[in-house]
This record gives C-alpha cells, structure tokens and sequence, in this order.
C-alpha cells in the first residue's frame, strides 16, 4: 500500500509491480498481484505432490496384486493424502486465490482488494496449513480418505487424524478470508460507471464462490474440530455406544463438502466465460443467465448433501428429496454450457492455447455434468455406489472441470501477468495432451466402477487389468501434458516483455492496462460506460485479418 | 481523495489507506466485512445448534435431567452482565462518532470487566461441573438419582426397562454437557478474543493512536461484540431453560 501511494507520489514513471524483487518485499507484500503470485507458487508445489502420489497409486494399480506398495495400509495413506492435498491445497485455492487474487481489482478498476492485508494473511494461514499437511504426509500419512468419516476417523484409525483435522481447519480460514475479501471488494471497491451488469461474467462466479466459502467452510471447521475432540476425549459424539451417531458427521461434512465441488468448478466457469467470448470474437451470449446461474449453483450447492448419503441408511423420502434436488443443480449448469456453445456458434473461432483448454474443460465438464445426472439417481447410485465410477466422475468434474480452467487461465492471462508470450506450439500441444491424457485415464473408470471394481482398494480381480492398464498409461500422458506448462512458461520468463497490453484483442478493464501491471494498477480513475464483452463482428473480422497478417 | 482529506482538521482526520478513493468507501467496505464475517461465524455455531437439536429432540428426557444440572440464576446473572457489556460497547462506539476521547477508553474498559466478570462466573459454574464429575470423557459420572429416572422413562409398556434404550439414555445424559461444554467453551473462546481486541483499542485510543477516535475500527469492534452476546443470547436458553 505505502508502495502504490509513492509511486503515484513520485515524479518517476510507475513501475510494474514485479520490479522490486527483494524477499522481504514479496513476503511482506499487501499488493493483490503479488500475494496471487506467492498462491501461484505455492498452489503449482502442492500439485506436484500431489501428482506425484497419484502417479505411485496409478502405478500400483496397474497389476491385479499390490507390488509398488508394501500394504494395502501404506496406500490408504496415499490415496488419503492425494485428495487432502489435491482438494483443499490445490483445487478450493487454485483458481479463486491466483487468478481471482490477480484479476477482480483489475477487472472492477480497483486499486486493490478491500482488505489487503488481510489477503496476505490468508496466504500465510494457507501456507501454514500447507505445511503441515506436508508434515503429516512424511511423518506417516492418514489412512480416512480425505472425508475422515466416522467412527474410523475417530475409534479405529492409528494414524494423525488429529493433525490432518487441524491442518483442514486452519487452512479453511484461508479461504473464509479469502472469500471476505472478494465479496466486499465487489460491493464496494468497483469503478464508477461499473454496475452490477457490467461485471465480468468472471467476476460474477468468484462472487458465487466467495458465498459458499464464507457460508460451507464454517461447518466443514466444526465438523473437523468435532473429530479431532471425539478422537482426544471419547466424548461419544460420534459414537453410538454413548448415544452418539456418526452419521450425524456425514451430514455436517457435506454441508460444506458438497457446496465445495462448486468452489472447485465456479471459479473454472468464471474462467471459460471470458475465454470463450474472446476466441470466438462475439459477445457472450445470454449474460445475466450466466450471472445468475452462478448464482443459482452456489444456492442449489447447499441443498443437495444427502445425495452422498443414499446408501448411508436414510429414509427413502429423503433420499428422493435429495435425488430431485440434485438434479436441479443440472439446470444452471446446462444453461451455462449452453449458452458457451451459443456463444461459440458462428463466432470467428481461433483456436489459441486458452480456447484449447476451454473448449476441453466444456466437453469434460459435460460429460463429468452428465454422469453426475447418473449419480444423482438414487437407484444407479446404489448400483455404484463407492466404485470408480464415482472416481471417474467426480475427477472429471474437479480435475477435468477445474484442472483445464485454471490451466486456460494462466495461458490466457499469462502475458498479463508476466508481460510475456509463451510458446504457442508448445501450449497448443500440452493442452492436446492433457485433454487426450485425461480421457483415456478417467474414461475407462466408468467402465471399471459399472463392472463393479470398488475404489480405495489396493489389489483387483485380473479382469480388470486391461482397463486398469489403459488409465495407467493415460496418466503418463496426463503428466506429461501437466508438467510441460512448468517449462515453456518458465522459458518464457527469460525473454525481454513482449506480449504488450492486449494480445488477444480482449474487452475488460484488465487489457487496458500495460502489461505487467504497476503497482497500484491504473493511472487514472476508472470510467466504466459500456458492459463487457463488447467483441463486434467488425472487430472480429479485423482481429482475423491482423493475426493472418502477422503470422504471414 | 486524499487532498480533501488532509483538509480537515487535525483531530477529526481519519487514516485513509490509500486503495480507497474515499472515507466512506473505508468505512463500507469495514462495516460489510464485519458482517460478511459474522455470517460466518453464525453458520459455525448453526452446525452445532443444529446437532444439538436433533439430539435433543430424539432424546427429550435424557436431556431435560441433564440441563437441569446447570443454574438457571448464575446463567439469568450472566446474561445480564453480557446485556450491560453490549450497552457500555454501544456508549463506546457513540463516544468514536462524537469525539470524545476519554468516553471511548472508560467505555471500553468498563466493557472488559464486564466481558471478564461474564468469563469468571462461567469458571466457577465450569469448576462445579468437573468436581460433579459432569465433564464429559472417561471419568463421566451420571449422577444417581438422574439414572434413577432415566431407567424409569426406559420402561416399556409392560413395566420392563430396556436396558438398549437405557444405555442409549445414559449416553444422551452425557452428550447435553458434551454441547454444553464445546458450545459454552466456543462463545468463551470469543469472548476472550473480544476482551483481548477491546482492551487493545482502549490502549490505541489512551495514546491517541486513531487520529480519527478510530470510529470505523470501534464500530467494527462494537459488531464483533454484540453478535458474541447474540450467541449468548441463544445459548442459554437452549442450555439453561428449556425443560
């Protein structure tokens, strides 16, 4: 903050908000731009670990008997471990605290989130966590599965529930505070002239999930807490000899855990809202849905938990409550990807590495969308119940939905961030890998889980080797499609700045701007007078005319 | 912006960080997220209210005996030291918006005593609870005559106790100070944060380190309180009355 004010102060020109590079000044940093960088560090770290373990899972599900691990035991750790880390330090954080860190004061023409402090607080809380997770991932894992369910959670497992309840409790102040910070900067901190209408759909969806993660996160806190104590006093909450029932932590942990699949996927909607209108030169197409939409998922979220409890014993009303319930989580969904294709139909379509992975993150996305309508039926739910379909699902869904948009993301926003331009051959083919890699690890896990192949188990009937096989080897590419980003756009770091404000030829305030952006954003106070995506067919035939140019 | 700032007069300048365009813009954007943020302090207890009253109600008179262990008149005495702590909170946050320096310091320290005088009456009611081996965990003890009930209530219709529902009663007895005691134990964990918090602001605003009597801070601060006492406000009926 004392940086901006002397650099609006001084007589020098204003320099970007990379320029100073002292540690001291990146970890003291208030800058939202900076604190979405140290989060982009971080977040890139834990999905390496994270990958990493999934690799050695994948690895050891390649034979029917267990040979990478020496006991079913060591990999319920890991795959424990996998989704601890993948989901609250990688996916609930990745595109909301990088990309939404980065982007919502840029896009409202604000100088800064409303709590900059706070912002980096909720990195430090976040990174504190982190390390514990870590600590706990080397000092002998937690064998619970990421939902620590009970009675197992807190009477039978031996490992350090207590730790990872604590990690998952401190680590969802981050993103309570990160959450705060979104919503009253939306309410307050936007440009004159920037209406509620004009917003960036983006901005729109990080609203939506700033709501779920101030609302759901408390809840999953308590529920976590309420483990760890069962766990330390035998209090009996949990426990049906002393009058408790575990099933009652069921109900609490996907109160939050629910909605938190659309903290995963909202923010990747948020994503493709502004990459697709751009690739396609058109402007999107039925705006307030898709504002609304947001809207309507992050309420729906709240109402669909029991259908994670079909077979947990409930009634069969309020199984069919929830049945109904989930399915009308479907609705804003659809009306979302309907209106990307309708955006996308006859648009001037160029095919860059952003539009690569958005358009992969709609066809994951709907598939993943279209198999949750299966799992939302209380009848194929039973039938499928804990088998890898439902692994294949719900991975198409986060990693799928939200893995592609946040890579899409950074491709597009990437010459904003750093002020260079990456290699488009190399972009265009990661995003080719990852898309091809993805489908041929997840799809033949439908197959697995409706022959009947159970998740979380370490060894497998031989039948299933052929499919298992296939995932195998379509993790390797998946991994390699993941890990070639690393390298090009670190290449590209050492290049002189030449992406310039505006490559793409974008609307939005954040394109108005050079690129890096200065510390304190904007040169001048911001008058908004028109809503966004202002792409014209005129526009568009020019922008393909100049890039044909430019590469002739 | 910050030029028309500097014009006011020294005593009445508020600090202006320099993302805000304007004061009130500071002072919204303040406002809002101490509610967003007790939004989500609500939905933290809500969780536990919420299993509180499921259990309660598949378990009436487990705990009904239960609640009756707590006194109603040190809790009625707590609940009217809470009331006069918002009321002194509410003079201290009027005092930030007049000006008036010292009122805010008496005002907020006045709300601290109280604040602590509310914590040691709850350590005392916690004290007599753990020596009656009320303090739920191993060395739970339920007391005679409540057991005595219970067995009665666990009759059937045809004057046999069912000793599944008895032993199912008798855990229930022990679950009511399992919430009595993490409920309680929470809305204490806020209070001692709030104490802390009011006492630092009385310091800040004795040396006058709000240039502008930190009214947007106070305000802040005064919210955080009065929902801490709202909680309380829940609390104990829930715990206390009803039955």
């Amino acid at each position: 903050m004392n940086a901006a004010a002397h650099a609006r102060h001084d007589d020098g020109p204003p320099t970007d908000y990379l320029s100073d590079t002292s540690v001291a000044s990146w970890l003291l940093t208030t800058d939202h731009k900076r604190v979405g960088i140290l989060y982009l560090i971080s977040v890139t770290l834990f999905f390496l670990v994270g990958g990493v373990i999934a690799g050695l899972m994948r690895l050891e599900l390649m034979t029917p008997k267990g040979d990478v691990f020496s006991t079913p035991d060591t990999y319920n750790r890991m795959f424990t471990m996998h989704g601890v880390i993948m989901i609250f330090f990688f996916l609930v954080p990745s595109i909301p605290a990088v990309l939404g860190n980065f982007l919502i004061p840029l896009m409202i023409g604000a100088r800064d989130l409303a709590f900059p402090k706070i912002n980096l607080l909720s990195w430090y809380v976040y990174i504190i966590g982190g390390v514990m997770g870590i600590w706990i991932l080397i000092h002998g894992g937690v064998d619970t599965g990421w939902t620590f369910y009970t009675p197992f959670s807190t009477m039978y497992s031996n490992t350090m529930v207590v730790t990872a309840a604590v990690a998952v409790f401190i680590t969802g102040f981050s993103s309570i505070l990160t959450g705060l910070n979104f919503i009253v900067t939306v309410h307050t901190m936007r440009a004159p002239g920037m209406t509620w209408f004009r917003l960036p759909l983006f901005v729109w969806s990080q609203y939506a999930t700033a709501l779920i993660m101030v609302l759901g996160t408390p809840v999953l806190a308590i529920s976590v807490i309420l483990v760890a104590l069962e766990r330390f006093f035998g209090f009996g909450i949990f426990d049906p000899r002393l009058g408790g029932d575990p099933i009652l932590f069921q109900h609490l942990f996907w109160f939050y855990s629910h909605p938190a699949v659309y903290i995963m996927v909202l923010p990747g909607f948020a994503v493709v809202s502004e990459i697709i209108p751009c690739f396609s030169r058109r402007p999107i197409f039925g705006y307030r849905f898709i504002a609304f939409a947001s809207v309507a998922i992050a309420i729906f979220g709240f109402l669909v938990w029991g259908h994670h409890m079909f077979v947990s014993g409930q009634s069969m009303y309020a199984g069919a409550v929830f049945s109904i319930l989930s399915f009308l989580v479907a609705i804003p969904s659809a009306i979302k990807v309907f209106n990307w294709t309708a955006t996308l139909y006859k648009g001037s379509l160029r095919f860059d590495t952003p539009m690569l992975y958005a358009l992969g993150f709609i066809g994951l996305f709907t598939i993943g969308g279209l198999t949750g309508l299966m799992v939302a039926s209380l009848a194929i739910d039973v039938h499928v119940h804990d088998t890898y379909f439902i692994v294949a699902h719900f991975h198409y869904i986060m990693v799928g939905g939200t893995t592609m948009a946040y890579l899409g993301g950074i491709h597009f926003w990437w010459p904003k961030i750093s002020g260079r331009m990456y290699s488009e051959i190399w972009g265009k083919l990661s995003a080719l890998l990852v898309f091809v890699g993805f489908n041929l690890t997840f799809f033949p896990q439908f197959l697995l889980g409706y022959l009947g192949m159970p998740r979380r188990y370490f060894e497998y009937r031989p039948e299933f080797q052929v499919l298992n096989v296939m995932s195998t080897a379509g993790a390797s590419i998946l991994a390699v499609g993941f890990l070639l980003p690393l390298f090009y756009l670190g290449m590209s770091l050492r290049r002189p700045r030449d992406a310039g404000p505006n490559p793409w030829g974008a609307t939005g305030l954040e394109w108005q701007i050079e690129s890096p952006p200065t510390t304190h954003n904007f040169h001048e106070p911001v008058l908004v007078t028109c809503g966004p995506y202002m792409y014209s067919p005129e526009e568009a035939e020019r922008e393909y005319a100049s890039q044909h140019v430019h590469h002739a | 912006m910050q030029a028309s700032t500097s014009t006011m007069p020294d005593e009445g300048r508020q600090i202006l960080s320099s993302h805000f365009d304007d004061l009130e813009q500071q002072h919204l954007s303040s406002n809002l997220g101490m509610w967003f943020f007790l939004g989500s302090e609500v939905m933290f207890f809500s969780g536990l209210i919420v299993s509180y009253a499921v259990y309660r109600g598949l378990s009436p008179v487990a705990f009904e005996l239960a609640s009756r262990h707590m006194d109603l008149w040190v809790g009625f005495f707590n609940t009217l030291v809470l009331l006069t702590s918002s009321l002194t909170m509410a003079f201290a946050v009027r005092c930030s918006q007049v000006r008036d320096n010292r009122g805010i310091v008496r005002y907020l320290i006045a709300t601290a005593v109280l604040g602590s005088a509310f914590l040691g009456v709850k350590a005392t009611e916690y004290k007599k609870e753990i020596d009656h081996h009320l303090f739920p965990g191993p060395h739970f003890v339920v007391p005679g005559h409540d057991a005595e009930e219970m067995l009665e209530a666990s009759k059937g219709p045809d004057g046999q106790v069912n000793h599944e529902v008895y032993r199912h009663n008798l855990g229930r007895f022990q679950m009511m100070f399992v919430f009595y005691f993490f409920m309680t134990g929470v809305h204490a964990f806020h209070m001692i944060v709030g104490i802390a918090a009011v006492l630092i602001f009385a310091v800040l605003a004795k040396i006058r380190w709000f240039s502008g009597y930190g009214h947007t801070q106070i305000e802040a601060l005064g919210l955080y309180w009065h929902f801490v006492d709202v909680v309380w406000v829940f609390l104990y009926p829930l715990l206390y009355l009803i039955g």
